[in-house]
This record gives structure tokens, sequence and C-alpha cells, in this order.
């Protein structure tokens, strides 16, 4: 790349010569310097892990809230949940998290099953998905009754 | 100190006078396209508009989930005139959507993007995709229940891409789901990030469009062409078009004011009917359709991939029509490009009426 045979000393065979030792050290400080200003910026756009809630099991509701043929979303930690009481009184528990594009589904009484608005996507009321975009299943929770309360546990 | 010593201190500064003179030396040509130079013009009359009721809206906006509902409904009712200036900031956006959808396409068909003007198409799509970011991320500043779904949806959309779509994702959601970190993120996008990067890139597609000349398409090549001076002709004429356009976007605001709905709640089912807005129906519309599986991938992973290298293609098509204007690639990118253009339409109809 540079001729030595004006400036700087003589060189011979694999020693560099002293030009392109320097623009090496200049080469290689500048990527490490800029490295060490991007990194930091990186990471900083990434957000913290959130430590997820240690709850595995939440009180969803009352039993006198949920009528047979009806649904109601709970809070499950920071998760939206969804209790589902069947027209014969059975209790139902799901992820209310479309499997789709992540809305939070609804419980329809005409049709009597989980449905999500955002792109008609329908499960059964074993969280199986039977229409529309929904890829996989609804994740489905434990239900019991303690009392007037139905808890809700992650199985 | 004289008057003509102030031009002559001024102009030796800042080159009033070679600045005058080349606006001077602008010329418009005239054919019977030309009624599409005018949308270019018109979309960054509009982007002044979304700058000054932006800057407006920041007077009073506060951005984070416990007062960005509220503070918006404090312009709307409270403030005097907040409606109007916050519903000319949205409707102003979807028009301005509207008319750079109009300028590409006839661009598109008009093969203005043949050389020298690739860099012009380029930056130009590039704008497509900041302004569609920009009302992407404009949409969930008032925390509402549609903006809340909108946002859920769309940034899952890029969290299915392989690979790289879930860091993306907890980029841009500020976490694993969307909360009121999502819209502080949004919210500098939307007044920080964006506007820098608008500005740039209009800079460069302006001053290429200068450079350049306006382009008369392929087709009248070889034919004389009349010209019309920009400066004052040309530009009294967009004179009239912004007027209008003021005009109609007053009248959009007062006759139908943006509403603003319920407050998000990150815990309340997806409303009935909820659907995005019109420049995204043609996709919402796709994804609806697909099938849960198709082969062996999920479907909305391949429409979301196929949307995705369109975008991309759409970059390239300077370099792809070598022969802009000949005959076999005028029947190729015309049919593509009606294709494209029947396709947004008539997803977007079947969108809007289901």
């Amino acid at each position: 790349m540079f001729s030595t045979k004006e400036a700087g000393p003589p060189t011979s065979g694999a020693v560099p010569s002293r030009r392109s030792f320097l623009d090496y050290l200049l080469g290689t400080s500048a990527i490490a310097t800029l490295g060490a200003i991007v990194y930091p910026i990186f990471r900083f756009m990434q957000p913290p892990q959130t430590v997820e809630s240690g709850e595995n099991s939440v009180v969803a509701a009352k039993l006198n809230e949920l009528p047979n043929n009806s649904g109601k979303i709970f809070k499950f930690g920071n998760k939206p949940g969804i209790v589902v009481r069947t027209e014969t009184g059975e209790l139902k528990a799901f992820s209310a998290v479309c499997t789709h594009l992540e809305c939070i589904v609804q419980y329809r009484t005409e049709t009597k099953q989980i449905w999500c608005a955002c792109h008609n996507g329908q499960y059964n009321l074993s969280g199986k998905n039977i229409g529309g975009p929904p890829p996989r299943p609804l994740e489905e929770f434990q239900v019991n009754t303690r009392g007037d309360d139905v808890v809700v546990t992650r199985s | 100190m004289n008057m003509k010593t102030v031009t002559t201190w001024v102009d030796e500064r800042l080159a009033v006078t070679a600045v005058a003179e080349l606006a001077r030396k602008k010329e418009v040509p005239l054919h019977r396209h030309s009624i599409w130079y005018y949308f270019g013009g018109m979309t960054l009359f509009l982007f002044t508009v979304q700058v000054v009721t932006g800057i407006l809206l920041l007077l009073y906006y506060r951005p984070s989930a416990e007062n960005a509902f509220e503070s918006v409904q404090f312009i709307m009712t409270e403030v005097q005139f907040g409606w109007l200036i916050r519903s000319i900031h949205s409707w102003s956006a979807n028009l301005m959507i509207a008319t750079l959808f109009i300028h590409m396409f006839s661009v598109f068909f008009l093969r203005a993007y043949y050389p020298p003007r690739e860099i012009t198409w380029v930056s130009g799509v590039a704008l497509l995709f900041v302004v569609i970011c920009f009302g992407f991320s404009g949409y969930l500043l008032p925390w509402n229940q549609l903006a809340f779904f909108a946002t859920k949806v769309g940034t899952e959309i890029a969290g299915v891409v392989p690979i790289v779509g879930r860091p993306i994702l907890r980029f841009l959601r500020g976490g694993d789901d969307v909360t009121g970190a999502t819209l502080t993120r949004f919210f500098g996008f939307h007044v920080a990030v964006l506007p820098a990067t608008a500005t740039v890139l209009i800079g460069l597609h302006v001053m290429l469009v200068q450079l350049h000349g306006m382009s008369v398409p392929p087709s009248l090549t070889g034919k004389p062409v009349k010209k019309m001076k920009f400066v004052p002709n040309f530009l009294l004429r967009d004179l009239i078009g912004w007027i209008l356009a003021i005009g109609a976007l007053a009248a959009l605001a007062a006759l139908f004011p943006w509403e603003l709905g319920e407050k998000a709640d990150p815990f309340a089912p997806a409303p009935e009917g909820i659907k995005p807005e019109w420049y995204f129906l043609f996709m919402f519309q796709t994804l609806k359709f697909l099938p849960a599986k198709i082969w062996k991938f999920d479907g909305e992973v391949l429409g979301i991939m196929a949307f995705n290298i369109v975008a991309l293609l759409l970059f390239v098509v300077p370099f792809v029509d070598k022969a802009p204007g000949s005959r076999r690639n005028t029947l190729i990118f015309n049919s593509l490009g009606i294709v494209a253009l029947l396709y947004i339409v008539v997803m977007t109809i079947i969108g809007y009426v289901t």
C-alpha cells in the first residue's frame, strides 16, 4: 500500500512498515472507540427483563358473578386470563391472550365459543382453535372453587 | 447604511441571489400527465401542517399511561380550539398518507425513477415507511382502547418475523407487553426520532428533485414538451391547492372531529368490530383471510413475510426496471402496479364493509 523506498526505514519481508503499523493502530483504535460508544447505546435500547410474577394461583371471580353461559376476564399476574362457566355449569379457565396476534379474547354467549374480535379467531370451550387465523389452542388453567371463590391455578 | 449595502452584505454571506437565480431557472414540463406533479408538493404541505399542529399539541399532551388519555381529553374539551388542532392533526395525517400513496403510484406508473433518479425514488420509499411509522406511533399516543389493540397487534406482527422479530418486539414495546413503557417509547419515536429522520430524507429528496429537474415520462421522450416557470406560475397553482387543503382540513375537523374513544384497559377484551386505520386495512384483511396453517408454516408468518418482501422490492424498483419505458418493461411494470393497486383497493373495500 505504501512505498517505503523514500520514507521510513527500510523493511524486509514480513516486518511491517512504520506507516502501516500506525495505520493499523489508528484503525483499530477508531473501531474500538466506536464500539465503546455504540455498544452501551445498543444495550440501553434493550428493555430490561422484568421478573415474571410468581403468582401461580389467583381468585379469578366470585361464583355469583358467573351465571351459566358467561365469561369473565381476570388478571393473572400481568397477563389477562378468561374464566368461563359453560351452559351446564362447568368452570373452565384459559389464558385470554389470542395465539394469533395477542389480542384479548372474550366469551360469546350466542355461539358459546371464545372469540377474538381482532381477526375473528374462534376457540371451543376446551380452548382449541376451531376457526379463523389462530394457529394454536389457548393455554388452559385449572379451576377450583373454594367457598364462593373461583380459584385459577397454573397447571 | 443604505438598502443596497444591506442586500450586498446578506448576499455575500447567504448567496441569496444565486438561490433566487436557481429558483428562476426551475421549470415544470407541461403535458397530459402534469397534474401528478402537484402531489409531491401537497404531501410536503400536509407534512408542515403536521409539524405545526404537532408542536401545538405538545404544549398540553402528557406522555404516560396515567395521563395521556386525560391530557388528550383535556385538549379536546378544555383547551380553546383544542378539538380543532387535534382533529386537523389526525385528518392531515390521513390526507398526507393518501397524497403520498397517490404521489408514489404516479411516479411508479410514469417511470419517473429512471436514471439518474434512482436515489430520489429510494428516499421517497424510505419516506413512505417513515410516514407509516409516524401514523403507527402517533395512533397509540391518546392511549385509548383501539390504539392499545392496534399497537398490540402491530408490534406482534413485527414479533413473528423469524430470528430478529422477538428482539424488535421487545425494543418497540419497551418490554414484553404493551404498557406505559411502550407509550413512552412511541412518544419519543413520534416527536424526536421520526421527525429528525423525515427532515433529513425530505431534504435529500427535494434537493435531488432540484438537481435532476422534474422528470418527463419516457413515453414522451422525443416529443416537444412545453414548460412552465416554477416561480411564480407553478408555485401559485400549488398555493391554490394548499389553500383548498386548509379548507378541506378545517371542514373535516369541524364536521367529523376525531373521536377519542375509551381509555385503554390492558384487561378488557378487544372491542367488537375493531379495525385499524384505512391504510392498514388491506394487510389486516389479508391476515383475517389467511388460514392458521399453510403447509408447515403459520399462515400469519407467511403473510407478514410476504408483505415484508414486497416492501423491500419497492426499494429496488429502479434497479430492476433497467429499461424504463421499453415496450416489454412497460407491460411488466404496469401489470405489477395495477395488480398491487387492485389488491390494495379490493382488500381495503372488503375490510371496510365486513
